[in-house]
């Protein structure tokens, strides 16, 4: 097994309850392709790419108030399928405000926007591949794809990982959201991996007095490699 | 052996997570949409957001020495509409470059990069890897970009060679002299006649 990505915990392309797979994906089958060096490596950041508040969404949007909403802290640990630390990754993440209203300017949720929220930051795991971000706990938001459809509250998520063949672009959400039974691409993921997109509430992350803590743990590829052929 | 349903949370604890086929191998956290609002958050300076972004379309620094291409293409859907909100990220092995672009800020939804023409790598043809993302992918799609002015290589390589004949010329960005400068166009198709071959990487 060649560092493969496991298709029985992903998502198929085709996943006609959320309706913009219909002319998206993929139609013919995906080719098999052995590595080589051009997958092999990938793109490394160092602190240079990460500002001083660009982990913390409470105060990197801040233009004359702090943001309104219920501040969190969201953390946990980046690994590869082994349990090994995937360490000095890029984190990349962006998500709607409070209200669930994004900054974009094409959301036309009727919801406000916080003029002291941006919605977007990134962080480099550290050592021990561990992550953290304070924010906003995000709002659900209403969209097209079905009558009364609603996404659940959820944070975007861009990783790295050690190589190209890592890259990982997923969403994390909230523990016991009832939007989640109903929503077209968290159910597009088979049922036995679902469970691994939703963080967990822990008192463990949760700051007196000031913030809520979720832990959201995230596994990449990457089972079979050398650890240093990258680097 | 299949672990129970239930998500173990890491505790520090090495083992403390949910098992995949193997005892001590977790489970690949699944891919989701990047959706249509990745704009401030990927690429906000592209778009005009107060916030700065990780990489852009320009891959090199103007001192960087070789031929300067630009690759210039759009995607399009199953009805061949062009498709406004994809992201297109590149990564050329041979500098170790990174770029990443949307395509809804270019009045043709195109999306382009700069930087130098690529030279081989591990006895390849020379080539580009292409990620691309957009609402409504699930997992994001892994291709390349090749070079039609590298036939005799291109003829060689053994990726481009396990892609059946038919959809070789998808891979294959066509040389133009636009104003002066080298353009490759090179087109992403997720549908239809025209799909471009995508790797299951
Ligand atoms: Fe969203």
């Amino acid at each position: 097994m060649e560092n493969k990505r496991d298709w029985s915990v992903h998502p198929p392309y085709l996943s006609p309850g959320y309706k913009s797979t219909v002319l998206r994906a993929p139609s013919k089958p995906l080719i098999p392709i052995k590595h080589t060096l051009s997958e092999r490596g990938g793109p490394v950041f160092g602190m240079d790419s990460i500002g001083a508040l660009d982990n913390d969404l409470t105060k990197n949007g801040i233009k004359n108030a702090e943001p309104l909403g219920e501040r969190i802290v969201v953390a946990g640990r980046v690994i590869d399928e082994l349990g090994r630390p995937v360490r000095n990754t890029l984190v990349e993440v962006w998500q709607a405000n409070a209200a669930g209203r994004y900054i974009h300017k094409v959301d036309q949720h009727a919801a406000p926007i916080d003029p002291n929220f941006l919605g977007g930051g990134r962080c480099l795991t550290d050592d021990e591949g561990y992550y953290k971000f304070y924010t906003i706990k995000p709002g659900a938001y209403p969209w097209g794809n079905h009558p009364n459809a609603w996404r659940p509250n959820h944070i975007h998520f861009s990783l790295f990982g050690l190589n190209i063949t890592n890259r990982l672009v997923t969403q994390m959400y909230f523990p016991g959201d009832p939007l989640l039974q109903y929503d077209p691409i968290y159910l597009g993921v088979p049922e036995k991996s679902r469970e691994l997109m939703v963080s967990k509430f822990t008192l463990d992350l949760t700051e007196p007095d000031f913030a809520l803590g979720y832990q959201f743990d995230i596994v990449l590829r990457g089972h079979n490699e050398t650890p240093f052929e990258n680097r | 052996m299949m672990a129970l349903p239930t998500i173990l949370h890491n505790t520090g604890k090495e083992g403390d997570h949910k098992e995949g086929n193997h005892k001590g191998v977790s489970l690949q956290t699944p891919s989701q949409t990047v959706g249509p609002y990745f704009a401030y958050g990927l690429t906000a300076a592209q778009y005009g957001y107060d916030f700065d972004q990780i990489a852009n379309d320009v891959l090199v620094a103007d001192d960087v020495p070789g031929d300067r291409i630009h690759i210039v293409g759009r995607v399009f859907d199953g009805k061949n509409e062009v498709i406004p909100d994809a992201m297109i990220e590149v990564w050329q092995p041979d500098i170790k470059a990174f770029g990443r672009m949307g395509t809804g800020t270019d009045p043709k939804n195109r999306f382009h990069f700069e930087t130098v023409k690529p030279q081989s790598v591990d006895d390849q043809a020379p080539h580009l890897v292409l990620i691309v993302l957009m609402r409504g992918l699930l997992v994001h799609a892994y291709t390349r970009i090749y070079f039609s002015d590298e036939s005799a290589t291109n003829a060689q390589d053994a990726v481009l060679n396990s892609v059946p004949d038919e959809r070789r010329d998808t891979l294959i960005a066509q040389k133009q002299i636009v104003n002066g400068r080298t353009e490759y166009h090179f087109d992403i198709h997720m549908q239809g006649e025209a799909e471009t071959a995508f790797f299951d990487v």
